[in-house]
């Protein structure tokens, strides 16, 4: 399969199975491969290990480039439940918009969606960063531990829901923010942290016109006093 | 005095009334429940004849996974250690429940938390549990395991996810679940990326690909409806299903939650197994039972209603050294008494077993504490071989539902067993 894939860097999931084309692309070490008919299969271009990069040409299903490690992919479409879950590190950018729980307990790495993102946007989030260029669902970064989300339109409501140290900004309307998630203080080490991401996801908006959302961290500890109790 | 409001009922009225928060604690359900004391093997007789103990063989290895994956794991023993994490208990104990498998031959499992790198080292065989809170969680350490087990729940709490509280998150805990030190950590209990059986398969696929096919997925829940759940988790690809029963211990829930939720592991094992039989699963997808097994008679009684395996959390935990007598001293000092210290949630466990402090952590000898770990999976092999050949099996797995009877009405409803020395079956028949 490797050797076909060095010949030809195009790999069809018109002819090919998905089984195939994962197994193609994690024997390469490095390159440009494009994917074409994806028609929505899932698991597709996930679990890659090594630096190449892949553009998918068309709509991705669940779990594209789910546990991504230093690969670059590219979704020319939309994207199904899960992309970019559990990334490690390595880019993720899809053009169109992304079903629920985009970046789902992602460690590392920067996904970006230029459209909108669905429900549960970076749900446990542990540390990698999203830039979403429209919207985000409701319950966006519920429970989220570290990493940083921005988002360039509004968020739907319990944004943050029960949120541990990630840092949330959005530009547009927040519906609501979630239980402990309160709206802080946007200092210079702020939009400048804002700046950088949005250069690096080559999206154009000002840094200062975002707002900050964290942790209250009123929720970090049962009642202190009875703690000989529980 | 009422028998209603008896004295622990009061007692637990007055201490919600003082501490405004409900009682949070270790190991699994407390309350007499239906169990495996309530059956009994017949043992051979003229119509059947048994097998000689020391001459003629007994067969007491598994094959776990062999549905999908292309590695599956092969176990000397029908027993393995349950998942339990680090955070949970400490490194030696981790250190010794792997040392101890090893030697009988058994897989250890992981837990909420993720992998150590010294868990992995000790465990010959290493089951990586993907649970909702994914701490941790990695591809790296996903292609080290041995199998994965994709946690939907735990009998002591289907539908609660897992608590570790600020005492037990030291600086590694914290570092290896990505928060903050020291505080009250509540763990999701429902999977961030998918809900419902056509998800999980999907979700099954995207960890089959990411681990080339090679490693097992064992899909484990909380009994509570095992008959449409061990359906589900087939339908969904799983190759071993974990049912863990009510009794199943915990390193902390709610006692509430504990005592009132999920069905004891006796009612459990025969839907799960009914669910196998029709699909034509039986022995396909192997059947692991966990939830207050404590002997090999136990074992024994899980094989014959249709497992393929049984799984320990509590019991290992006592062989490695908890609840042990010769702490009693300071047991008494946090107000119990060996037997029944369960505030395993708060780390100051005297045997050193549920706890991150280091001092009483160093308590623990691995080697030591493998030792008698190894011993307890032995004589467990050992008795549940012995029940076997005394009803003339070659292979611990050939024990069958015709070899047991019951001895309350409750306990053959639930086995599906005849009462001993009747031929009724509770709800079977027209009546
Ligand atoms: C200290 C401790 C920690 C546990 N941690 C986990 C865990 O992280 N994940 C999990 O699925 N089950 C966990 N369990 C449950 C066990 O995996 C298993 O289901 C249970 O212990 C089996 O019942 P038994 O204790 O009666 O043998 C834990 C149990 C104990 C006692």
């Amino acid at each position: 399969m490797s050797d076909v894939l060095v010949r030809n860097s195009t790999l069809d999931l018109g002819d090919l199975t998905v089984r195939d084309v994962n197994r193609a692309l994690k024997a390469a070490e490095d390159g440009a491969f494009t994917v074409t008919n994806p028609n929505g299969v899932h698991a597709l271009a996930c679990g890659l290990m090594q630096p190449i990069s892949v553009t998918i040409k068309g709509h991705a299903g669940y779990y594209c480039a789910g546990m991504n490690q230093n690969a670059d992919v590219l979704i020319e479409g939309n994207a199904g439940t899960g992309v970019a879950e559990n990334m490690m590190s390595g880019r993720v950018r899809v053009t169109g918009d992304c079903s629920q729980s985009a970046a789902a307990t992602a460690h590392g790495g920067l996904l970006v969606i230029e459209g909108d993102a669905s429900a549960r946007c970076g749900i446990s989030l542990k540390g990698a960063d999203i830039v979403v260029g429209g919207s985000v669902g409701h319950m966006s970064a519920f429970m989220a531990q570290a990493g940083r989300m921005v988002v360039l339109g509004d968020a739907g409501e319990a944004l943050g829901d029960s949120i541990y140290e990630a840092r949330l900004y959005v530009r547009g309307r927040v519906a609501s923010l979630g239980a402990d998630c309160i709206e802080k203080e946007m200092r210079e080490e702020h939009i400048a942290e804002v700046k950088a991401l949005l250069d690096q996801a080559g999206m154009d908006a000002d840094p200062a016109s975002f707002k900050r959302y964290g942790s209250a961290r009123q929720l970090y500890t049962f009642k202190i006093d009875n703690i000989d109790a529980y | 005095m009422s028998s209603t409001f008896d004295p622990a009922t009061m007692a637990e009225i007055r201490r919600a009334a003082a501490t405004g928060i409900y009682d949070i604690r270790g190991a699994g359900a407390k309350r007499k429940l239906p169990h495996f004391d309530d059956l009994l093997f017949l043992g051979a007789s003229i119509s059947r004849y048994p097998l000689e103990g020391y001459r003629e063989a007994c067969n007491t290895s598994v094959i776990l996974g062999d549905r999908f994956a292309s590695k599956p794991l092969e176990l000397k023993i029908p027993i393995t250690i349950a998942g339990m994490s680090f955070g949970s208990l400490s490194g030696q104990a981790k250190e010794a429940l792997g040392r101890g498998a090893n030697a009988a031959g058994t897989s250890t499992t992981t837990g909420d938390g993720g992998m150590t790198v010294e868990e992995r080292g000790h465990s010959k065989m290493l089951v990586y549990q993907y649970l909702p809170s994914r701490y941790g969680m990695n591809p790296d350490d996903l292609r080290k395991a041995d199998a994965i087990e994709v946690v939907i729940g735990q009998g002591a709490k289907p539908g609660g996810g897992g608590m570790l509280l600020g005492q037990k998150i030291t600086d590694r805990v914290a570092e290896m679940r990505t928060l903050p030190k020291g505080i009250d950590q509540r763990s999701a209990c429902r999977h961030p990326d998918w809900t419902g059986p056509d998800d999980l398969e999907i979700k099954i696929q995207e960890l089959r690909e990411i681990t080339d096919w090679e490693k097992p997925i064992f899909v484990k829940v909380g009994a509570s409806r095992p008959y449409y759940d061990t359906a589900l988790a087939v339908k969904s690809g799983a190759d071993v299903v974990v049912l863990d029963g009510m009794q199943g211990g915990t390193a902390a829930t709610q006692d509430v939650f504990i005592e009132n939720v999920g069905i004891p592991t006796l009612a459990a094992i025969r839907p799960a197994v009914q669910a196998l039989m029709e699909l034509g699963m039986h022995r396909k997808v192997q059947l692991i039972v966990s939830g207050g097994v404590r002997n090999g008679a136990d074992v024994a009684k899980c094989l014959a209603l249709g497992a393929d395996a049984v799984s320990i959390g509590t019991a290992a935990l006592i062989a490695l050294g908890d609840n042990d007598p010769r702490w009693e001293a300071e047991y008494n000092a946090l107000g119990t008494t060996a037997g029944a210290y369960d505030d395993w949630h708060e780390g100051n466990d005297p045997a050193g077993i549920t706890t991150q402090n280091p001092e009483l952590a160093a308590r623990l000898d691995p080697v030591a504490a493998g030792r008698r770990l190894t011993n307890f999976l032995k004589v467990m092999t050992l008795e549940c071989q012995t029940i076997a050949r005394a009803c003339g099996k070659s292979d611990v797995r050939n024990l069958e539902p015709e070899d047991l009877v019951a001895l309350t009405v409750e306990a053959a409803a639930m086995a599906r067993v005849p009462l001993a020395g009747t031929s009724w079956i509770p709800g079977q028949g027209n009546y």
